[in-house]
């Protein structure tokens, strides 16, 4: 029972900082609920054991990506454009929204131990890791070993996104290497003094 | 930032035990919560603090930019690596059972190294991450000075 409530205040706790986070327009405010967002979904994975994925929410959400968006705000400015609501967005939107809602309600109840999903491969992870690969935890053993291949997939994925932004916004190509562009990421032009100031 | 005595030295004391605490959620990923992305991304919040309340520039001389772009590429091909190890040591890629000399020993190996390579990757994507974003920052600032020095100087050729 405790357990309902801590869920449902922590639900209306998110759902107040996102509504929050909609009606404020200047940019750093959103920045900032965006963070508080993640660590009270962080908490929310804490209290539904899933404490791996707490931590990452943790750590990406509410770490890394807020200083990123940060980054960002001071490139483009911290005033969002006011523009009129688009009606043609705006059914888009709800009707989205409540085709999700319709599916959550198909989905089986949370926890139920009746589901594909605990029945398909969870029950032999759970019970043969121990003697299989040996490691406590079983996420770990799940993500490192079982589902090896998944995980190598993800790390190309971080990898060639990376790429892909240092390429974009970098300025890292072979244009800028030779000079014709002032290349914003260069090591000759940081001793600028006043390129001392940071973020 | 950089003025402000009780942030450099908080950070100061800091910075180490981050950096100590991302290296134990990596190590200890077997055991409890954590493992390589999050290690990765803990390691890198240690040199972005740096990088912000110390300057860009002892930032980038801290982790180079060239080094950031290896140490990507050498996570993934150290977990690529591990695949092909295993592969060439007699059984499927990514079976690490064989690389010990019993089947937990392998895995827990395997593992380890894994784990490693995605720490490794993710740690340096996101120090990159926002070296790329600072550096276009500072760009940027040094664009609008020069700017305006420009538009000073062509004012006062008109005057």
């Amino acid at each position: 029972m405790s357990e309902f409530f801590l869920n449902a205040i922590l639900m209306i706790f998110l759902a107040f900082i996102a509504i929050m986070a909609i009606r404020q327009n200047r940019l750093f405010g959103v920045v900032m609920l965006s963070g508080a967002y993640s660590l009270v979904a962080a908490t929310w994975f804490v209290v539904a054991d899933a404490v791996d994925v707490a931590f990452t929410e943790a750590a990406v959400g509410a770490g890394v990506s807020t200083v990123l968006a940060l980054g960002t705000l001071s490139l483009v400015g911290v005033e969002e454009k006011k523009r009129p609501i688009e009606p043609f967005a705006l059914v888009i939107a709800l009707g989205t929204g409540l085709l999700l809602l319709l599916a959550v309600l198909d989905m089986p109840s949370y926890g139920l131990a009746t589901t594909p999903v605990q029945l398909h491969v969870g029950p032999h992870y759970l019970l043969e890791s121990e003697r299989e690969i040996g490691v406590p935890n079983v996420v770990t053993s799940v993500l490192a070993s079982y589902r090896g291949f998944d995980t190598f997939g993800e790390t190309v994925v971080v990898f060639t996104a990376a790429i892909g932004v240092f390429l974009i916004i970098g300025g890292w190509t072979r244009a800028a290497r030779s000079g014709q562009e002032t290349p914003p990421v260069n090591e000759k032009r940081s001793n600028h003094p006043q390129e001392k100031s940071d973020a | 930032m950089h003025d402000d005595p009780v942030i450099r030295v908080v950070s100061k004391v800091l910075i180490p035990f981050v950096m100590l605490f991302g290296l134990y959620v990596q190590f200890h990923g077997d055991y409890g919560p954590g493992g390589g992305f999050q290690a990765g991304v803990i390691f890198a919040a240690a040199f972005i603090l740096n990088a912000i309340v110390f300057g860009m520039n002892k930032g980038r001389h801290v982790w180079p930019p060239r080094l950031v772009l290896q140490c990507i590429a050498l996570g993934v091909v150290l977990y690529g690596g591990t695949g092909l190890v295993s592969l060439l040591t007699g059984g499927v890629f990514l079976e690490y059972s064989v690389l010990g000399k019993t089947q937990v020993a392998g895995q827990h190996l395997g593992i380890l190294l894994v784990e490693l390579g995605v720490g490794l990757t993710v740690a340096s994507v996101m120090v990159g991450l926002f070296f790329t974003f600072a550096s276009r920052l500072s760009h940027r600032r040094f664009m609008k000075i020069h700017n305006d020095e420009e538009d000073s100087r062509t004012e006062r050729a008109k005057a």
